[in-house]
């Protein structure tokens, strides 16, 4: 299947510090995948590990220092606002705060219809869509009439959702759709991305650091630590046997809500290195329990390995448990 | 012993749509030397909760019925100056954004003075002090760490930072509300150990705010279900999660897409809204969306006792 959304080689710097001082940080180091139609792909990872920004990349909210972006077949990197401007009917993003992302002057009604007017549609009739967006994403007529502060959590990602998908786009771009939402109304809405991908044949990118929910909804996912990809392949076969010893610590990490489990944590001794220091060789070793003398000088890349792709000399081997030694903190 | 305990607790707002039942009849302990979980939906009333035992209600909020009892004082019989002493000395509280809990414009060896402003120790020795607690936080070089400000810190370490605040004074009970929440699977995991092990080397109790079930049963030893302001179930955290005597505990564990088994595209939810708490039905407050809700649920459900200590306000409580 021709893929919808192929990104290869996405590079994404900053500028900081004081003017005399000026470097630039690496927050996006070279990654590539491709999504296709009604396929979801799942972006894992610490904050500042650079998911948010590798979002805002590939949808034109960011400037691509290196690489390309290609949505259709088409390079869409480096377009002017204007040239991008026809994309974003296709290409629809749904940011992290579900009330904050709205409008607080506008009502739900005009909130759902806003993409046509920016967009221009002049067949269609404006309080039918209203009606049948809303429905589309389970809320009744009535909530035309409210304000974005006189919604819940749930229905105001609700809301999001209808202005997402009001152009009927093929690709929505989800920074972490289920923040802060609890239980029950996070599976509401997982459903319903879930019911529209299958129904539209939706691509989605889903940015999340709730492992839990990549194993249900993800199709295909890539964990990045500090603005690289260290693996990447299909969530089921990387759930049941994780080949990066990062992959592996975050998967032992994921709280269960069980008190009787039995819990083989991986710990983690010290913190993310700072983007201005990368380590050298991999950069992971600071912190892996597996760490062999190669890693501390030689960088690996990320290589095919059995069903996916690690960036790691010594993939682990299915079931590998941390060796017993002291880690120092 | 008991630290903390809430007996028939019943807070008020004062809206424009008219008087809003935010808590009713909230009753449960924190023990000594124990972690009670306070789990819920947003909107359940939590917060409320909180602020109504540290005294911090908003101006149109009242405790209109109950005790908050705590080292033998009734919270709720004390003026703003009494309640005020015990903040941050007796009870002090970590709260979920750790940089809103900093003052980004002191060095945490200044804010950290600043909180000991009670004792009578030197100034070096309030400094020692403080690199000794961030030590006990693991806070790498912690003397240096004393001169820097809160946005040299990563969101792990600030975190770090405000729980080795609170625990300054050891007080005797803590409250977390969602200090994990902003943080990601292994610093949670991390922060959540820590929290443990500080626990116990202070002996304090912790009464644990949270709406992700998983972190629940790995910290807390006790747990308080709570819903559209009501607790309609607590008990021990093995006795809740393994047995849910309350239909709504048993719903809220089978949404956690952790709980299913096989991977499902399709997730369980509860369907329907919280009720509008202007509007409290008069009944059980779960029975509108309760699958087993009969015509007795149109009366108030007692507290049906499931064993030692688990309690769930529920007409079907116990049945299998």
């Amino acid at each position: 299947m021709t893929p919808i959304l192929e990104v290869r080689d996405l590079e994404v710097t900053f500028r900081v510090g004081p003017m005399l001082q000026r470097r630039d940080i690496l927050a996006v180091a070279g990654v590539s995948f491709d999504v296709s139609p009604g396929e979801t792909f799942a972006l894992v990872g610490e904050s500042g590990s650079g998911k948010t920004t590798l979002a805002r990349a590939v949808n034109g909210l960011q400037a691509v220092s290196n690489g390309s972006v290609s949505f259709g077949g088409r390079r869409i990197d480096g377009l002017t606002a204007r040239a991008s401007k026809p994309l974003r009917r296709e290409m629809a993003m749904m940011f992290q705060d579900p009330v904050g992302s709205l409008s607080p002057r506008m009502k739900v009604g005009d909130l759902v219809t806003e993409p046509y007017r920016i967009h221009g549609a002049p067949d269609v009739n404006l309080a039918d869509e209203t009606v049948r967006l809303l429905s589309l994403v389970g809320l009744t007529a009535d909530f035309a009439d409210r304000y974005p502060h006189q919604l819940s959590g749930g229905q105001a990602r609700r809301v999001g959702v209808a202005r997402a998908i009001a152009l009927n786009p093929k690709l929505v771009i989800a920074d972490e759709p289920t923040a802060g939402l609890d239980v029950s109304v996070q599976g509401e809405v997982l459903n319903l991305l879930n019911e529209l991908r299958e129904r539209l044949r939706l691509a989605i990118v889903i940015i999340t650091h709730n492992l839990h929910v990549v194993h249900h909804v993800a199709d295909r996912m890539a964990v990045m630590y500090l603005g690289r990809f260290v693996e990447t392949g299909p969530t089921e076969r990387l759930f049941s046997a994780p080949s990066h010893p990062y992959t592996a610590a975050l998967l032992s990490a994921n709280p269960e809500p069980d008190p009787d489990k039995a819990r083989n944590r991986i710990a983690l001794p010290a913190e993310v290195p700072s983007l201005l220091a990368r380590p050298a060789g991999c950069e992971f070793h600071t912190r892996c329990p597996w760490v062999a003398a190669d890693c501390r000088s030689i960088p690996p890349s990320l290589q095919p390995h059995e069903d996916r792709k690690v960036s790691c000399h010594i993939p682990l081997a299915r079931g590998a448990v941390p060796p017993l030694k002291e880690v120092s903190p | 012993m008991t630290v903390l305990a809430v007996s028939g607790l019943n807070v008020h707002f004062a809206t424009e749509g008219g008087e809003l039942h935010a808590l009713r009849d909230v009753s449960f302990v924190v023990p000594e030397k124990r972690v009670v979980g306070v789990v819920g939906e947003s909107g359940c009333g939590k917060s409320t909760l909180i602020n109504a035992i540290l005294g911090l209600l908003a101006d149109n909020g009242r405790i209109s019925g109950g005790s908050i009892g705590f080292e033998g004082q009734d919270l709720t019989k004390l003026g703003p100056r009494r309640l005020q002493d015990l903040r941050g000395l007796r009870i002090s509280t970590v709260f979920q954004d750790p940089m809103g809990a900093l003052n980004p414009v002191l060095s945490v060896g200044l804010q950290m003075r600043n909180i000991q402003y009670r004792s009578d120790l030197a100034k070096s020795e309030k400094d020692a002090r403080s690199a000794e607690l961030l030590r006990r936080v693991r806070i790498p070089d912690a003397e240096a760490a004393l001169s820097r400000y809160p946005h040299e810190f990563s969101g792990g370490m600030k975190q770090r930072i405000a729980i080795a605040m609170a625990l300054m004074m050891e007080p005797a009970l803590l409250i977390a509300d969602e200090p994990t929440t902003a943080l990601d699977a292994t610093l949670e995991v991390a922060t959540i150990e820590l929290l443990k092990d500080l626990q116990e080397q202070i002996g304090c109790s912790v009464l644990f705010i949270s709406h992700h079930l998983g972190v629940i049963a790995e910290l807390c030893d006790d747990v308080v279900v709570m819903y559209a302001g009501e607790v309609v179930e607590r008990g021990t955290t093995r006795g809740v999660f393994r047995q849910p005597g309350h239909p709504y505990t048993a719903r809220l564990l089978e949404c956690d897409p952790a709980r299913q088994s096989g991977r499902t595209r399709d997730l369980p939810t509860i369907p329907g809204e919280i009720p509008d708490l202007r509007q409290r039905p008069p009944g059980c407050i779960f029975a509108p969306r309760c699958t087993l809700s009969t015509d007795e649920c149109g009366r108030p459900p007692p507290d049906h006792a499931l064993g030692a200590g688990h309690v769930a306000r529920c007409f079907r409580a116990g049945d299998p």
